[in-house]
């Protein structure tokens, strides 16, 4: 899933310091699940910000709501009416929600998170990254551990020479070093042969380094 | 805050301080009469949106009661909700309200005088701050989130 974290609440309310009419719209998918900008966080977030701009004196009209997934223009289309009511909107989705909601409507589309890695859940509170979404998928070869998103140096050949001797980077101490991970899982997969097999340098144009990124399925494709 | 007497919100555990609030009157205990009081089945189940919604409602005050360390009836259910009492101690202080309008106690059932003495205590200490964060009509706002929870 995609996993954000909440913007600091200040700078929250200086961004909707110009406002008196928004809606707080969530989402109900990664972020949701994150504990970041679903409904529950809506309400939160709302509660605290009415609280502190009454302190202020300029109290704010805040409509709350979330929608099942905002990345798509189909579910936000419902809220068209309610969104072209307000002098701005701060949305509680990852980037692509913002993004969405600020190619279809003419008003500030603002977020509230700061959206950070494609993760997964290590216990209840706790996400970790996993994957960098780097366009050429390895995992196959590597026991299905990625050594682009868990080694802090995207190293494809084996650990460096900072990793301690309990097994975890030097980088990020608590985490273990990817490529221990690899060659324990391999171990257990009887697979550690593959690890003869040398990388060469990465081709990192399907990553974010070849411009912003596109797919296109022509099948899927609709004439228009 | 009514008549200069502050309105107090409390979120109190079944098995232990709504029986300490329950023992206190029967053991005819004086207490101020303007907390009012939330039956939670565990003070596990207290979520941050109660308490920022009472202070909406017009609360001057909001205080949790759970179980002693080590005495939850769910095994953590209190100590859970004190870290979340914790963290909305930081929000409110980011949202330039008191932090001390927010507190979370320890009692037993059989602690009557102790729930006594906190309601006195809580309220002395809203007493000696600035009414209401966010003051409402009447008692209506408070009454509302007390409906809702029930």
């Amino acid at each position: 899933m995609i996993v954000a974290d909440q913007k600091p609440i200040e700078e929250i309310l200086q961004m909707l310091e110009p406002y008196r009419r928004v809606l707080f719209l969530g989402c109900q998918s990664c972020v949701a699940v994150c504990m970041a900008g679903g409904e529950k966080e809506v309400g939160l977030l709302a509660a605290a910000v009415r609280l502190a701009r009454k302190q202020q004196g300029r109290p704010i009209e805040i409509t709350e709501g979330a929608v099942k997934r905002q990345c798509d223009d189909e579910f936000n289309e419902p809220w068209r009416e309610i969104i072209e009511q307000q002098e701005a909107v701060l949305s509680l989705a990852c980037g692509v929600g913002v993004n969405k909601l600020s190619e279809r409507f003419d008003l500030p589309i603002l977020p509230a998170l700061n959206t950070k890695f494609f993760g997964e859940v290590e216990r209840q509170g706790v996400w970790v990254e996993v994957c960098a979404g780097c366009g050429n998928c390895i995992l196959h070869l590597t026991g299905g551990i990625c050594p682009i998103a868990r080694c802090a140096k995207n190293l494809l050949n084996g650990p460096c020479g900072g990793v301690r001797a309990d097994g975890t980077c030097e980088v990020s101490p608590p985490r273990p070093c990817a490529w221990v991970m690899i060659y324990e899982r391999l171990g257990r997969l009887n697979q550690r042969k593959s690890l003869e097999n040398i990388f060469a340098a990465k081709d990192w144009s399907s990553d974010r380094h070849g411009g912003p990124r596109r797919r296109i399925r022509e099948d899927m494709v609709l004439e228009t | 805050m009514t008549d200069g007497e502050p309105k107090i919100v409390a979120f109190c555990c079944h098995y232990c301080a709504f029986a300490a609030a329950d023992l206190a009157g029967v053991l005819r205990l004086k207490y101020p009469p303007n907390v009012y009081i939330i039956r939670l089945p565990c003070t596990g189940k207290l979520d941050a949106l109660y308490l920022l919604k009472a202070f909406e409602a017009g609360a001057d005050g909001v205080m949790v009661a759970g179980c002693l360390e080590g005495s939850c009836h769910f095994i953590s259910g209190n100590l859970r909700a004190k870290k979340r009492v914790a963290a909305v101690k930081d929000l409110l202080a980011k949202l330039g309200i008191e932090p001390e309008r927010l507190e979370f106690f320890h009692l037993s059932s059989a602690q009557g005088d102790r729930f006594a003495q906190i309601a006195r205590e809580m309220t002395e200490r809203i007493r000696n701050l600035s009414p209401s964060p966010s003051p409402q009509e009447g008692e209506a706002g408070v009454r509302s989130v007390e409906k809702e929870q029930l």
